[in-house]
């Protein structure tokens, strides 16, 4: 039977991609960010996990505004990573495990979530810049994802309590494949940011602290949070942090807390990496 | 018609992309999409007018468009997501758009953000 080995959470900026790229994880600004990934790199190398469920939305590489699934699932062996306008480097395809994606997506729909299913789905810097900060030096992805896209884009977005029912559900499918394989999901995004607006450049340190402190041991708590409360309290676009949510319930009640990191700001964001594993 | 009044209306300085904005912006934000293609990149640099009124923008967003006016597009129903492939043109990153929409320098802009991430909680 499949198994979730762990659960990270990491935010997905595009400038942490090209820092990467670039190499910079000893200039001063990216230090205290990049070494907060140590422990992680360290715990997928010992653990070897084979397939990663990550819980990402797209910027506008795949999805366009002209049909915007709210949860979109891929279905593919391999998923394209492409030009998104601004100067990002175009990284190598990812390989994708569809069987288990189908799976998840027929528990899904069998659990009355009505979902979008994607056989061919490009993915952006909200999958990638992750992966690529762990795995710095792969000259392939040494993993293969199952991509798991919320809209975040378009308002109205899911709730956070549907997120976690839905994270829960995911939790259920992996947990009921039956190959052997160590799966771990990733929700990235957040943590708190505002890119637009007069009040852009927010970013809220004491919320994002609570918010990795709940996360743990009271997930629950933060499924009361409405979308307009995320706007208020983390930023126009940190509304993203609903996505670490999603992952959090799929690890199921009891969590270990493996490692945490929180350094603000990079580029204008707060971002926090957390790494969980399942408690008996 | 009738848009209806959202809780979120009122939260300043924000402009939270729902359907009222997605459908002024429509025009807009379809032809920031097609900037994910170097050569509608370099079709738009070449004519700015003429690559705007292929979408059929309005008088309005054409003229934010040029201005590079990132409070103006986000007003005509731009999503900062899709804005900041125009803003890649013109050699503008998210920072930067920030102190322009903010009022103020680059460097006040990001001494800003570090200060939030000094702060004691």
């Amino acid at each position: 039977m499949a198994t979730i080995v762990g659960g990270v959470t990491s935010s997905h900026i595009p400038r942490v991609g090209m820092a990467t790229s670039k190499r910079l994880f000893d200039e001063p600004y990216w230090k205290p960010f990049f070494d907060g990934y140590i422990a992680v790199r360290e715990w997928m190398d010992r653990i070897k996990p084979d397939v990663a469920v990550v819980i990402y939305n797209d910027h506008g590489l795949n999805f366009f505004l002209d049909m915007i699934p709210t949860f979109a699932i891929g279905a593919a062996q391999t998923y394209d990573n492409e030009d998104e306008g601004w100067g990002l480097k175009t990284m190598p395809p990812v390989p994708g495990d569809a069987e288990l994606s189908w799976h998840i997506i027929e528990t899904l729909i069998a659990a009355e979530f009505d979902i979008a299913i994607c056989q061919e789905m490009k993915v952006d810097h909200g999958l990638i810049v992750p992966i690529q900060v762990i795995w710095p030096d792969a000259d392939a992805w040494p993993i293969q994802v199952v991509p798991v896209a919320v809209n975040m884009v378009q308002h109205p977005i899911p709730s956070a309590k549907r997120c976690f029912d839905l994270g829960r559900s995911i939790g259920d499918a992996i947990r009921s494949y039956p190959e052997d394989k160590k799966v771990v999901v990733f929700g990235t995004g957040g943590m708190s940011h505002q890119l637009q607006g007069q009040r852009a450049g927010f970013i809220n340190k004491r919320f994002d602290l609570d918010f990795m402190e709940k996360l743990v041991h009271e997930p629950q708590t933060l499924t009361r949070l409405t979308t307009t409360d995320l706007i208020r309290d983390a930023g126009a676009e940190g509304v993203e942090l609903i996505m670490w949510l999603t992952m959090r319930a799929a690890m199921g009640d009891k969590v270990n807390l493996l490692h945490s990191n929180y350094h603000a700001p990079i580029s204008n964001t707060g971002t926090g990496v957390m790494l969980l594993e399942p408690a008996a | 018609m009738a848009w209806t009044k959202k809780d979120y209306d009122d939260i300043p300085g924000t402009f939270v992309f729902d359907g009222r904005r997605s459908q002024m912006g429509w025009p807009l934000n379809k032809m920031c999409m097609s900037f994910n293609a170097q050569a509608n990149r370099d079709a738009f640099k070449n004519d700015v007018d003429g690559y705007c009124r292929t979408y059929d923008l309005t008088v309005d967003q054409t003229q934010a468009v040029k201005d590079m006016d990132a409070l103006r597009l986000l007003e005509l129903g731009g999503s900062i997501y899709y804005l900041a492939k125009l803003a890649g043109i013109y050699g503008l990153n998210m920072q930067d758009l920030g102190a322009q929409m903010r009022g103020i320098s680059v460097d006040e802009f990001k001494e800003m953000l570090l200060a939030q991430g000094r702060e004691e909680v």
